[in-house]
């Protein structure tokens, strides 16, 4: 384990904190959306763009950056609220998700929004497009990297593993994974729907390099980005372990609240959390 | 019937695919373990590292053919007509069309004429799916040389592209001169005649003409039309045909629902035309192992059953 700067750390749960208010703000105004699993990829978001990743906000097709996939793209409340704070595209657009003539699309596209890299909203699809990313990359001999987020869910479904199998075919080192594992979607628990466990030796049968970390503690993530830079002739998955609806009370580890927003009472209840939250952590800094 | 001279648009594909790949050092080709049957294996033998072997995995090549677009390549993702489209449809819609990425999906073996396969190989279906997607170009060459012309266009234009081709050899039809002004969203008249237009696509342009041929010598003048881009349909010329001869029949190796002979049923009702109008094709339902001629002959594709119909449209 590397040390980091523990205000550094602290000033990035800060920000981790103000993403889940505009992710309640965005999700209350547009009075649909998925609260749940764009609360729990919060952490892993944020390490990335305001820490690891190289780019940027002001030339957003640099040919050199790393990328993101959100392959999990009803998450895109968070890709959102982070393309923002960066500086992609004004935040007053957050208001305005999921609204008619408006920019933010309930589910990510590229064609119109900085900073998004790929279309997605149909699952499974990501991790393919992140491979094509990263072979382009060999190719061109560029040292970018691609990191691409799905959900545990998510992996039912069957073309994530033909990318799976591809990306240790392909050597594809220059490809990081990273998997929200919440434990819960649409139907119920993964276990009960389509079993998923054992995840790690899943993912490492295929041929990847596996690290799993609390996936909402940003040191953790951090260190196992870096580890997984590091790793030669394969791709790595990073197993976060994480919490449908971290960060407000009522909506941790609860179903309900996978694509139901907060009404007005929910919306105010979890803005006071949050503000606690913001406080406390102002407070150390 | 007079003996044509022959090629395979497989051939002129893959052949092509090499040609440009030394022309244009950012196409890449990616296959989905056909690659000896669609001839992308020419190209993977010269540009070896711009190859990718896919697998008999065609969701993954689609989504990774347009990452590889997003990076500023040309990916060419072949497979046949029936794994390239109905398999990946949700694939091509989300990372192909809605992203309008410059992803080139070329398929051969669309059509009946795949053979002894059958049913189940013989992809009927493929130009209504991709003409419904929004952004989507499509592309039925109909011989060996007009297969090169358009690979090349595909390669030099911008955006997500359809192609699809059958398995077997074909008369060829066209000189590379003949071509040289080619545009994609163009018809061209191939026959010029008075009292009916054949539209036709594919393998099917080939028939049209022999067609033309016997119709002619029982007196009847027959305009063909090889209507190699489905999508955007050359509607001018569609109108033009219905204002200068008496009717319009469609031919295609396809099902007769929402492929050339809907497009151009859509055109001639919006267009309010009184022309009569027939369309050929694939009926409502799936045909079976057989020899080609043998199918073209019970599906009702062989150039006697075009000539019956038209008789029997213009009487």
């Amino acid at each position: 384990m590397k040390q980091h700067d523990e205000e550094f750390i602290r000033k990035l749960d800060l920000t981790a904190v103000k993403i889940r208010k505009h992710i309640i703000e965005m999700l209350y105004r547009a009075k649909s959306g998925h609260p749940g699993g764009s609360l729990s990829a919060v952490e892993a978001i944020v390490a990335l763009y305001f820490h690891h990743m190289k780019h940027n906000p002001k030339n957003p097709k640099d040919p050199n950056r790393d990328r993101f996939v959100l392959s999990k793209g009803h998450a895109a409340p968070t890709l959102y609220a982070v393309l923002a704070e960066c500086g992609y595209f004004d935040v007053k657009e957050l208001l305005f998700l999921r609204q008619i003539n408006c920019m933010l699309q309930g589910h990510p596209v590229c064609t119109h929004i900085p900073g998004v890299e790929a279309s997605t909203g149909s699952l499974g699809h990501g991790l393919s497009f992140a491979n094509g990313i990263a072979l382009a990359g060999k190719l061109d001999k560029k040292d970018y990297r691609v990191y691409v987020m799905v959900g545990d869910g998510e992996t039912d479904e069957g073309q994530i593993w033909e990318a799976a199998a591809s990306a240790s075919h392909y050597k594809l080192d220059n490809l990081t994974a990273l998997i929200d594992r919440n434990f819960l979607q649409i139907d119920g628990n993964t276990e009960d729907v389509l079993r998923l466990e054992s995840v790690r030796d899943r993912w490492s049968s295929f041929g990847w390099y596996v690290l799993e970390v609390d996936g909402h503690d940003i040191e953790e993530i951090i260190d196992a980005l870096l580890t997984a830079s590091e790793q030669k002739n394969q791709p790595t998955m990073i197993i976060l372990n994480t919490v449908k609806g971290k960060g407000i009370s009522f909506m941790e580890n609860n179903i309900d609240f996978h694509g139901v927003p907060p009404n007005e009472m929910e919306y105010k209840l979890a803005m006071k959390e949050l503000d606690t939250a913001q406080k406390a952590l102002e407070a150390t800094l | 019937m007079s003996k044509k001279e022959m090629a395979n648009p497989r051939d002129a594909y893959g052949e092509t695919l090499v040609e440009l790949g030394g022309r244009y050092h950012n196409i890449v080709v990616l296959d989905a373990d056909l690659s000896k049957s669609t001839k992308t294996i020419l190209f993977a033998k010269k540009y070896p590292e711009r190859f990718f072997e896919m697998g008999i995995a065609e969701a993954n090549m689609i989504s990774t053919a347009a990452g590889l677009a997003s990076c500023g390549k040309i990916p060419f993702a072949s497979s046949f007509a029936v794994f390239a489209t109905g398999r990946v449809y949700d694939q091509i819609r989300i990372d192909v069309a809605y992203s309008k990425a410059n992803v080139k999906i070329f398929a051969t073996h669309g059509g009946i004429s795949v053979g002894k396969d059958g049913a189940s190989h013989q992809m009927i279906e493929d130009l209504t799916l991709m003409r419904v997607l929004p952004n989507m170009t499509v592309l039925a060459p109909s011989d060996a040389t007009q297969t090169r012309r358009l690979v090349e266009l595909m390669a030099t234009t911008e955006g997500p592209m359809y192609a699809r081709i059958g398995r077997a050899n074909a008369s060829v039809l066209y000189k590379k001169e003949d071509l040289k002004d080619l545009k994609i969203g163009k018809g061209l008249v191939v026959k010029d005649g008075s009292d009916v237009s054949i539209i036709a696509c594919g393998t099917m342009v080939a028939q049209a003409v022999d067609a033309q041929e016997k119709l002619s010598q029982d007196g009847v003048s027959v305009r063909v039309v090889d209507m190699h881009t489905i999508k955007p349909l050359d509607e001018k010329l569609v109108i033009k045909c219905a204002r200068e001869t008496n009717a319009i029949l469609t031919v295609e190796e396809h099902s007769v629902i929402g492929g050339l002979g809907g497009a151009v049923s859509e055109v001639l009702a919006e267009d309010g035309s009184p022309t009569k109008f027939k369309r050929m094709g694939v009926q409502d339902m799936f045909c079976e192992s057989g020899e080609p001629e043998e199918l073209f002959e019970k599906y009702g594709l062989s150039t006697p059953h075009i000539v019956k119909t038209v008789k029997k449209l213009i009487k």
